[in-house]
């Protein structure tokens, strides 16, 4: 019988075919927790006195969620992180070295590897034709001690999206427009399969946007099968001989599969407080929001080529005065890249403020709190009430391009009225 | 296990783990009775405050949408509930919850209002309603999560086991 993405990943890591429904207990590839997860998974291990790794160094203990630390209370977190690492041989990524889900994808996941992590946004690792899902402390603590977790294996939505976008629309309103047709719980514990010639075409960029929002539909991951891009990924982070082809059975069962026009789409606007709540930048909402701080940045589009539009857009202009504008890449490399082509002068001549790579902030820890009544338009991927630091603030979700043209003129704006 | 008894504490549709362990509070993390003084401030500021150990929380759709901080499940055993109630679960938060041996209860919570006394009834697989004077059913969990959640949450269980067993 055909297997999806997904049946394919579990089954080869236990040794049998599998098919949705089924619950196993499955070796993990690849382990990561964070700075506001890992201090409780590593408590757990202590308490019941089990603290090791059983694949040291394919776990990896990141500080990017309150990095550089703005307190006391977290920098004595990011010692309890530096402490278990030495005990175990796990790697630490510190300070500056960027977002989970960006250096995990750099530098660990390889196609067809199961990869947990107690951040949610472990689906981004779906981009690399892996299976990469979230889970919380405890179940992640167990996986990186014994290398193992158990899973029931998902049924799957496959996304056929076909067409090519339009100037000014990328890869993250198309994610943003399918989250507002499912419905933020409309793939709770499925996983969303992407294919078809809009995703082949995709750069891994794209992709790794894709799929890191899953999760707002409830998905347990979120993936895309592997191919050349995904070989020239690797490659160019000095992994090419990780690159396997996985792709879907052609015979495999779907238990629902969407077909999706990208030419179709226009850029499209998350508005407070959910992820489903969409609107395209056509509509009559969209009109003179005021936006007090942009955000560009974060595991869903602060990679290389989010700055490279931003600043395409923003190249030799200033933002409009009453507008804020931040800037975090995604990364080490993303930045340095960024710094020595350029994009990162750019960005600071049109008066944004660049941050130190890791999740700024998307999570209302730091680097950007909101005030009362103020409006933020972020490239995150999350706009729940309270995300930003203050439950009296209001966050919409847009795409890099449509947050420079905002950036431009104060209130949300059509990114295709300001490219060349 | 024997019936818990309490008042229901209703909450809307797509309470996120933002509300219930906002990000703001990211340095309690690490002193977990502190954060449940916060619990669930962000939907509810007066909910922490005025609940009694025993009550319910009752949602509605897609509860603990968000993030996998399994903070935010442990915060609400911390303060006293006995258990979650809702339509239906985020899937990662739903784990947490047997993780850290709370129960997640998928009911129709429309039949539930505010302050309604609720008996919740885990091996029979039974919400009664005693103001309303209903009884609602509920699926029960899959064995591997009915084990965790009988040692009181996956540490407990890979403490005694030493391993996952499935049968
Ligand atoms: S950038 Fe935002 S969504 Fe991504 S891992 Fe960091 S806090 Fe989470």
């Amino acid at each position: 019988m055909g297997k999806t993405l997904a049946e394919k990943i579990i089954g080869e890591h236990v040794g049998r075919e599998v098919v949705a429904g089924e619950i196993v207990v499955t070796p993990v590839d690849v382990c990561l927790v964070q700075d506001g997860t890992g201090p409780l998974a590593i408590n757990q291990l202590r308490k019941i006195n089990l603290e090791k790794a059983a694949n040291p160094q394919q776990t990896v203990l990141f500080i990017d969620h309150a990095s550089p630390s703005p307190r006391k209370e977290l920098a004595n977190d990011h010692i309890a992180l530096r402490q278990f690492a030495r005990k175990t041989d796990c790697y630490v990524s510190e300070v500056g070295d960027g977002v989970c889900h960006q250096v995990i994808n750099e530098y660990y996941t390889r196609p067809g590897d199961i990869v947990i992590g107690a951040d949610s946004h472990t689906c981004t690792s779906g981009a690399l034709g892996a299976l990469g899902t979230g889970m919380g402390s405890t179940d992640v603590a167990i996986g990186i001690a014994l290398g193992k977790t158990w899973l029931r294996v998902p049924e799957s939505y496959r996304f056929v999206v076909y067409g090519r976008f339009q100037p000014g629309v990328y890869a993250k309103d198309l994610i943003l427009h399918i989250i507002g047709m499912l419905g933020a719980d409309g793939a709770t514990y499925k996983s969303m399969e992407f294919c078809g010639e809009t995703i082949e075409n995709m750069e891994m960029s794209e992709r790794l946007t894709m799929s890191n929002m899953a999760v707002e539909a409830g998905a347990k991951c979120g993936i895309i099968f592997s191919d050349k891009k995904t070989r020239a990924y690797l490659i160019a982070h000095g992994r090419g001989k990780s690159y396997r082809e996985l792709r879907a059975d052609e015979d495999a069962t779907y238990e629902r599969t969407y077909e999706v026009n990208a030419s179709k789409i226009l850029p499209t606007i998350s508005f407070p407080h959910t992820v489903d709540n969409t609107r395209n930048i056509e509509h009559k909402d969209c009109q003179d929001v005021k936006i007090d701080q942009v955000y560009i940045g974060t595991c869903t589009n602060g990679r290389l080529e989010d700055l490279r539009i931003a600043a395409q857009i923003l190249k030799g202009k200033q933002r409009h005065p009453g507008t804020r504008l931040i800037v975090v890449p995604a990364s080490r490399s993303v930045y340095q890249q960024a710094l020595e082509e350029g994009t990162l002068a750019i960005l600071n001549g049109a008066g944004a403020s660049i941050q130190s790579p890791g999740c700024g902030p998307c999570v209302g820890i730091h680097q950007g709190v909101l005030g009362d009544g103020e409006a933020c338009l972020s490239t995150q991927n999350r706009n729940f009430k309270g995300r930003m630091g203050n439950p009296n603030a209001f966050i919409y979700l847009a795409s890099p391009a449509t947050a420079a043209a905002t950036a431009l003129k104060g209130k949300i704006a059509d990114p295709r009225e300001v490219i060349g | 296990m024997t019936a818990m008894r309490g008042k229901a504490w209703k909450f809307g549709d797509s309470i996120s783990t933002d509300h219930i362990a906002p990000g703001r509070l990211f340095h309690l993390r690490s002193n977990l009775p502190e954060l449940a003084k916060h619990v669930l401030e962000d939907a509810r500021p007066e909910f922490a405050s005025s609940m009694a150990p025993g009550d319910f929380v009752v949602g509605g759709g897609n509860f603990g949408l968000g993030s996998s901080r399994e903070h935010a499940p442990t915060i609400i055993k911390i303060a006293g509930v006995s258990a979650v109630l809702a339509k239906s679960f985020a899937r990662i938060f739903f784990r947490n919850c047997i993780n850290v041996g709370l129960p997640a209860i998928i009911c129709d919570t429309d039949k539930i209002d505010e302050g309604d006394e609720l008996e919740v009834d885990l091996s029979r697989g039974k919400v009664i309603n005693r103001t309303k004077k209903i009884e609602l059913s509920f699926p029960p969990l899959p064995p591997v999560m009915t084990k965790i959640l009988q040692e009181g949450g996956l540490a407990n269980y890979i403490h005694k086991h030493g391993d996952f067993r499935l049968k």
